[in-house]
C-alpha cells in the first residue's frame, strides 16, 4: 500500500512538471528569442529554383531565401545566420503555428482565409505571381479556352492552385480530373510521363519546373493567368515587434532599389545628401532602427550583405532564365506594381 | 516526519480493514488521473489556439469545399461541403481496402498452399514470391508499381487493347460500363434465387440425415442459379447493354470517354497492398495447415472420405481456427497501410481530408482527430466481423 501512495505522489509530481512545461509556450518576443538562439528559424520550400532551392553543398539561394537572410542581417548582423526548414505546402502553416519556424518565406499566397482564420499574418509581398497552365506543344493548344471535357490536370495538394482551378473549370463548364500530389517533383514526373494533359501552378513555378522536364522545349506555358497570387513572407499573429522587423526588412530591401542603393555602392552612398538614402544606409541621426528595437545599421547590413531587391531578382530569377522579364515585379516607377510604404 | 509516518500507517490500517475500498481506490485514482491529463491537454490546446487567433470547431464541415476530387464513387464537385469530401475520401479508402483484402486473401491462400506442395518447383516459386515481397518496404512497392510499371504503359492514342473492349494506357484502364434496364427486377430475382437455394440445401441435408439419400446438391443449386434469373430476364424484359470506352481526340488531347475508367493510382495501390499483405496471409495459411495433426487426415481417410472431403470437412475447418486471428491483423494492417495512398495521388481519406481539407481550413486538430477516429472505427468494424467469424469456426466442444 505504501508503494501505491508513493506511486501516486510521484505521478502527481510528474503531472505538475508536465503542466508547467505547457506554460512555457507563452514566451517573450520572437526578436529576443532569435537574438538569444543566434539564428533565424526560416521555413522554405523543398526546392523551387529561383525562390528557395538548395545546391549540392546544402547552400540555400532564392528570392524567398533572401527575405530570411535580410531578417538575419537586420536582427543578428549576419545574413548567414539562418536555419532553413524545408516544408511541403501541407506542413508549412502548422510549422509556423507551432513555433518550429519564425518566418515562413515559401512562395505562399496571401489570402483572406489564411490571414484571418489560421492565426497568421502576411507582412508584404516579395513576388507578384499568377496561376497558369503548361501543355505539350504538339497538342496545338493555344489558350486555356481550348481545354475540353476529360482533361487531366496535375498539380500540388494544399495550395490555392487547387481551389483556383476548381473555380476556373467550373466557370468554363469543363469537366476535368485533378491529379494532386504532395511533392512538386512527383507532379513534374507525372506530367512528364503523360499521366496528365496539363500542369498548373503559379507561372513562376511553371517556368522553374519546366527546366526539370526531359525535353523542356516540347512544352509551352499558356498566355492566360487565371488568378492573382501575391507571394510573401508570413509570421505568427500576435507578435507585433517581430512582425514589424520582418515587414520593414522586406520593405527596405525593395526601397533600396528604388533609390539606386545596392551592395556595391552603399558605402559611397553613406555621404549622400538625400534624406531617404540616408535613412536606408542608417546615417547619423536616423531613428528607424531604434523604432524597430534594432540598432542604427540594420538596413545598411541588409543591402551590404544581400543587395537590393533588383539584385536578388536578377541573380535568382532573371539570370537563371526562369522569368527574364520582370513584368509586374518591376518597381512602380518602371511600369511594375512593386510599391512599398516609405521607410521613414 | 513521524507525523506523516503515523498518518500513512493509519490509512494503511483503514485500507486493510476495508478490502473493497482497497480494491477500488487505486483504480478510481488512476481513472481520475487519466481524465485530468486528457482534460489538461484539451484545455491547454484550446486556450493556446484561441490565444494565437486560430479558429477552432467542427462548423467548417458544412462549408463549401471548393476543390475537386479526381475519383469518387458518389457525386462530388467543388460546390459541395467538406463533410461530403470526407465521405468521398472514406469510400475511396474502403474501396481500396476491400479490393486489397479480397485479392490478398485469394493470393495468400494460393501461395500458402503452393508452398506446401510436394513439387519443388511450385514450392520454390511460392517461397521466392513470399520472401521477396514481404521483405521490401510497402511504400517502395507502391512507388515501383506506380512510377515504374504503370508509367511504362503507352499514351492514350496507342492504348493496349485487350479482348477488343479493355483499353490500357498511362491515364488508366478503361472497361465497358454495364447499362441495365429493369435492373431492380433482376436484383430481386437474384435474392429470390439465393433464398430458394438456401431452402433447397436445408431440405437436402434434412433428407440425407433422415434417409441417407444423397441429392446432387451442387448441380441442382447451379441449375437454380441459372434457371431462375433466365426466366426473370425474359419475363420482365431485363436488358443489359455495354457502353464501350471511345477514343476522343480534341485539341490534340486524347482521352477515352464512356465506359468505366480505373485510375492508375488505384491500380498501383491495390496491387501493392494485395501482393504485400498476401505474403503474410500465405504464411498464416501454411502455419494453419501444418498445425493440423497428421492423424486427423489419416483418420478421415480411414472412414472413407475422399481427398476433397478430407480437405473441405476436416483440414480446412480446423486450420481456419489457426489462420483467422493472425489474418485479422493483416486485414487491419492493410486498411491502415492504405493511407500510403497520399504518396501517389490516390484520393483516399488522408489525401482528401487530412491533406487538402486540412490545408484549406487550417483545422489541424479537428481534422486529424476525425481521421484517427475514422481509422479506429474501420479497424474495429473489421475486427468485430472477423471475431464473429472466428467464433463461428472455433471448435465447439460437445
Amino acid at each position: 500500500m505504501k508503494n501505491l501512495i508513493k506511486t501516486i505522489c510521484s505521478i502527481s509530481v510528474f503531472a505538475f512538471i508536465l503542466a508547467s512545461c505547457g506554460d512555457g509556450g507563452k514566451k517573450a518576443s520572437t526578436v529576443d528569442a532569435t537574438k538569444k538562439q543566434g539564428f533565424v528559424k526560416c521555413g522554405v520550400s523543398q526546392g523551387l529554383p529561383g525562390f528557395s532551392n538548395a545546391d549540392e553543398s546544402g547552400k540555400w539561394t532564392g528570392i524567398d531565401v533572401d527575405v530570411c537572410r535580410a531578417v538575419a542581417a537586420a536582427v543578428l548582423g549576419d545574413a548567414n545566420k539562418v536555419k532553413y526548414t524545408p516544408l511541403s505546402a501541407k506542413e508549412r502553416f502548422t510549422a509556423l503555428q507551432a513555433g518550429e519556424i519564425d518566418v515562413l518565406s515559401r512562395n505562399t499566397t496571401w489570402t483572406l482565409e489564411r490571414d484571418a482564420a489560421i492565426g497568421l499574418t502576411f507582412v508584404g509581398v516579395n513576388f507578384y505571381d499568377g496561376q497558369g497552365f503548361m501543355v505539350r506543344k504538339k497538342t496545338g493548344i493555344k489558350s486555356v479556352n481550348d481545354f475540353k471535357d476529360g482533361v487531366k490536370v496535375c498539380t500540388n495538394t494544399g495550395t490555392t492552385t487547387e481551389l483556383n482551378m476548381a473555380d476556373f473549370f467550373k466557370s468554363k463548364g469543363v469537366k476535368y480530373e485533378p491529379v494532386v500530389f504532395e511533392k512538386a517533383d512527383e507532379v513534374v514526373q507525372a506530367y512528364d510521363s503523360g499521366r496528365c494533359d496539363t500542369y498548373t501552378t503559379d507561372k513562376s513555378g511553371l517556368a522553374a519546373q519546366r527546366t526539370k522536364l526531359t525535353k523542356p522545349d516540347d512544352h509551352v506555358v499558356l498566355p492566360e493567368t487565371i488568378s492573382k497570387e501575391p507571394l510573401g513572407p508570413v509570421v505568427r499573429q500576435g507578435d507585433a515587434k517581430w512582425e514589424d522587423v520582418v515587414r520593414w526588412s522586406l520593405n527596405v530591401w525593395i526601397e533600396a532599389e528604388e533609390y539606386g542603393v545596392n551592395s556595391g555602392n552603399i558605402d559611397a552612398m553613406k555621404d549622400s545628401k538625400n534624406p531617404a538614402i540616408q535613412r536606408i544606409v542608417g546615417a547619423e541621426g536616423t531613428k528607424n532602427g531604434e523604432a524597430l528595437g534594432l540598432d542604427q545599421e540594420w538596413s545598411y547590413r541588409i543591402i551590404k550583405q544581400i543587395g537590393n531587391y533588383g539584385e536578388s531578382y536578377k541573380k535568382n530569377i532573371a539570370d537563371t532564365g526562369i522569368l527574364p522579364d520582370r513584368g509586374p515585379n518591376n518597381l512602380w516607377t518602371k511600369g511594375g506594381i512593386l510599391y512599398v510604404p516609405p521607410v521613414r | 516526519m513521524s507525523f506523516l509516518q503515523n498518518k500513512i500507517e493509519k490509512i494503511d490500517q483503514y485500507l486493510s480493514d476495508h478490502p473493497k475500498v482497497k480494491f477500488i481506490l487505486p483504480q478510481a485514482l488512476l481513472l481520475v488521473f487519466i481524465f485530468s491529463i486528457i482534460g489538461y491537454f484539451s484545455f491547454n490546446a484550446s486556450s493556446n489556439l484561441s490565444a494565437r487567433g486560430i479558429d477552432t470547431g467542427f462548423g467548417f464541415l458544412k462549408n463549401k469545399a471548393s476543390f475537386d476530387i479526381q475519383f469518387s464513387m458518389i457525386e462530388f464537385d467543388s460546390s459541395m461541403s467538406y463533410a461530403r469530401a470526407y465521405l468521398v475520401g472514406l469510400l475511396n479508402t474502403i474501396l481500396v481496402s476491400a479490393i486489397g483484402i479480397l485479392f490478398a486473401t485469394l493470393l495468400g491462400f494460393f501461395f500458402g498452399i503452393l508452398r506446401l506442395s510436394s513439387n519443388p518447383l511450385a514450392s520454390g516459386l511460392a517461397t521466392v514470391y513470399i520472401e521477396t515481397l514481404r521483405n521490401i518496404s510497402l511504400l517502395l512497392q507502391i512507388f515501383f508499381w506506380y512510377f515504374t510499371v504503370l508509367r511504362l504503359l503507352p499514351s492514350a492514342e496507342n492504348s493496349i487493347v485487350l479482348f477488343d473492349f479493355v483499353y490500357a494506357n498511362i491515364k488508366g484502364i478503361y472497361i465497358p460500363k454495364f447499362v441495365w434496364t429493369n435492373l431492380n427486377y433482376f436484383l430481386y430475382g437474384l435474392i429470390f434465387t439465393f433464398i430458394c437455394i438456401y431452402f433447397f440445401n436445408k431440405y437436402a441435408n434434412n433428407l440425407r440425415e433422415r434417409t441417407g439419400k444423397q441429392l446432387p446438391k451442387f448441380s441442382i443449386s447451379l441449375g437454380l442459379l441459372i434457371l431462375i434469373p433466365f426466366l426473370i430476364i425474359n419475363i420482365f424484359g431485363v436488358g443489359l447493354e455495354f457502353s464501350y470506352p471511345k477514343l476522343d481526340i480534341q485539341m490534340g488531347i486524347a482521352n477515352y470517354i464512356g465506359g468505366v475508367s480505373i485510375i492508375p493510382e488505384l491500380i498501383a495501390l491495390a496491387f501493392a497492398l494485395s501482393l504485400y499483405t498476401s505474403t503474410f496471409i500465405a504464411e498464416n495459411v501454411r502455419a494453419g495447415i501444418l498445425g493440423i495433426d497428421k492423424g486427423q487426415k489419416e483418420a478421415a481417410a480411414s472412414i472413407g472420405l475422399t481427398n476433397t472431403q478430407v480437405l473441405r470437412l476436416i483440414v480446412i475447418p480446423q486450420a481456419l481456427r489457426i489462420i483467422i486471428p493472425p489474418t485479422t491483423n493483416q486485414y487491419l494492417n492493410l486498411t491502415k497501410n492504405s493511407s500510403l495512398a497520399a504518396a501517389i495521388a490516390y484520393p483516399d481519406i488522408v489525401l482528401v481530408f487530412a491533406g487538402t481539407a486540412l490545408m484549406q481550413t487550417g483545422r489541424a486538430i479537428e481534422i486529424v482527430t476525425i481521421t484517427m477516429l475514422t481509422y479506429l472505427s474501420l479497424s474495429i468494424c473489421i475486427s468485430m466481423f472477423m471475431n464473429w467469424y472466428n467464433n463461428k469456426v472455433t471448435l465447439t466442444e460437445r
